[in-house]
């Protein structure tokens, strides 16, 4: 890249990223350690092999359940984002220039509001849910469209600004398609780097909230893992890591795709180069 | 709002078919708009609400008189504090970091990792950096063994402040500095090499170049990620409520005994005072943030 000669020399910069990844791999090194630990100080497999026995399945079986719900949560988040964010999105570059500011502006306003300011007031508008859609986990979906509005937001207008949507949309009206043909066989192929970010970054941001779910008193991943953690601790630990090992996957592939979809102009330039 | 935008169609080039769709489209809005209103807009009334409302109903300011209670101030401060000390630590150890990443290709393997963890532990890290630290830095702790069985160093010595607020520091450090590389290494990444070139020419040498040039365009995003990272530890909740199950030292765990337990402090609708004082405390810092934003994108083009 063009910043070699504002870059620190390979000795500092190595410094600076061993020292700091060092602090960084501590925790990390001692919750392997912690799950390896057993009671008479020595180091076993246990804790790791025990998540596997039918035996346990009883007291893991929260986990499981929150995984489970957790993972239909996502999935429902993800056809938000996917079904009422991308369209309203498309629709506003297309029909409503003008209110890209303030469309801007409300998808990256719940950044600002803390998750324990929204439970306060969704705490009645959930009693609300209860009564009519039931209390089941995948409620809490539409809270979490919103949590990850940001995200996703930020994901998809950055692919949008690198397409031309109105030539795209005009020349396959002209060519006599349909509004819906439109969207889904002309713009969506188009934006698909953007739309599979946003819904990774969906995906992590679901798979790791907490402070909604506890409150409202609806079970996933990081609810169940905490109160796992209240009888065995050393399997809380043993999914945490798991948990983040995960999210590090999902997240080092949002890069690779994400680094697809910031690069539109030249892929469709050059379009050889941008596949390796 | 929505009255503008046919002219805008319009003046954009489309002829024929604007005329007749802006109806239809304007429709095409709604069931997003309606989402927002519903999940977003009501929420956020109804929190600043509560804190306005009575016991019976009606509207009054009493609630807001909690908020100069001693025990809620101290609380208030102690949320100020954290956030101030963790995010000077995390703006000042991720800029370090963000100026080793510029020696790194922007496609290559180390900057892959460093983003996905990154990523991860700023925004996935919540209940399970509780863990980790209670794992590192607990009573039982694998560091906690180490340095009582090697060095006979006593962690805990005056108490187990780990599940206390000291010990919610080292935790908010982990996922601030993470978030500062996150939103400070566009900024740096964005200093132009024509610059430094510039004023090699001109007879500067590299720490000039940083003196004269690098800190001063910088400082005002740097300013801005500071702010960022100060509303983020100010609004986090999930690692707190993992680590101490009963306190209530910050803001969101007070909003939390607040929520589950019929009155604190001899008040009712306590919840939505606090809930109110964190969206002043909110809209002041991403106010600020707005503003700094602004300067800083001056040098970015």
């Amino acid at each position: 890249m063009s910043a070699e000669r504002l870059a620190p020399r390979p000795a500092v910069r190595w410094t600076i990223l061993a020292g700091v990844g060092l602090l960084f791999l501590i925790p990390i090194a001692s919750m392997i350690g912690f799950t390896l630990r057993d009671a008479g100080g020595g180091s076993t497999l246990e804790h790791w092999t025990g998540l596997a026995d039918p035996a346990n399945a009883g007291r893991y079986r929260p986990i499981w359940t929150g995984i489970g719900n957790s993972l239909v949560l996502a999935v429902v988040t993800v056809g938000i984002v996917l079904f009422l964010l991308a369209p309203t999105m498309v629709l506003i570059t297309l029909r409503y220039p003008r209110l890209r500011r303030p469309f801007e502006f409300l998808c990256l306003l719940p950044i600002s509001i803390p998750a324990i300011v929204l439970v306060v007031g969704l705490t009645p508008v959930y009693l609300t849910i209860g009564r009519t859609l039931g209390t089941g986990a995948w409620t809490l979906a539409f809270a979490y469209g919103i949590t990850v509005l940001p995200y996703a937001y930020r994901a998809i207008q950055s692919n949008l600004d690198g397409i031309d949507v109105k030539t795209l949309a005009e020349a396959a009206r002209s060519l006599g398609a349909d509004w819906l043909t439109v969207l889904l066989r002309v713009l969506a192929p188009n934006l698909r780097g953007g739309l599979l970010a946003a819904s990774l970054i969906s995906v992590a941001v679901v798979l790791g909230e907490f402070t909604i779910a506890s409150l409202l008193n609806r079970q996933n991943l990081q609810t169940a893992v905490f109160v796992v953690s209240k009888q065995d601790p050393y399997v809380a630990v043993a999914f945490a890591l798991l948990a983040l090992l995960f999210a590090f996957l999902l997240l080092l592939v949002i890069g690779r795709v994400g680094r697809i979809a910031g690069t539109p102009r030249r892929r469709r330039t050059r379009p050889a180069q941008e596949t390796s | 709002m929505i009255a503008l935008a046919p002219e805008a169609a319009v003046g954009t080039g489309h002829r024929v078919r604007s005329r007749r769709m802006p109806s239809l489209s304007a429709v095409g809005l709604l069931p997003f708009g309606a989402y927002l209103a519903v999940f977003l807009a009501l929420p956020t009334l109804l929190a600043i609400a509560s804190g306005l409302v009575g016991g019976d109903g009606a509207f009054t300011l009493e609630n807001l008189a909690a908020l100069g209670d001693p025990v809620i101030l101290t609380t208030f401060w102690n949320s100020t504090w954290l956030s101030l000390l963790t995010a000077a630590v995390g703006a000042v150890v991720g800029g370090l970091l963000c100026y080793a990443m510029l020696g790194f290709p922007a496609d290559g393997r180390v900057r892959s990792v460093v983003d996905a963890a990154s990523g991860v532990l700023a925004q996935f890290g919540g209940v399970m950096l509780a863990f980790a630290f209670i794992a590192t830095i607990g009573l039982q702790g694998v560091v906690t063994v180490l340095l009582r069985d090697a060095l006979g160093v006593e962690l805990y010595a005056e108490g187990a402040w780990i599940y206390e607020l000291p010990g919610l520091v080292l935790p908010y450090i982990y996922f601030q500095v993470p978030l500062m590389v996150i939103t400070f290494l566009p900024a740096m990444t964005g200093l132009k090499p024509q610059w430094a070139e510039a004023n090699l020419t001109l007879g500067g040498t590299p720490a000039g170049f940083w003196w004269r040039i690098g800190i001063p365009v910088l400082a005002p995003s740097f300013l801005a990620s500071f702010l960022l990272l100060f509303a983020n530890s100010f609004s986090s909740y999930a690692t707190a409520a993992a680590l101490s199950s009963q306190g209530s030292s910050i803001v969101p765990l007070q909003i939390r005994t607040a929520l589950t337990s019929e009155t604190v402090l001899g008040r009712e609708n306590l919840a939505g005072a606090l809930a109110l004082g964190m969206i002043v405390v909110m809209a002041a810092v991403m106010g600020l943030y707005a503003l700094v934003q602004r300067r800083a994108a001056r040098w970015q083009s």
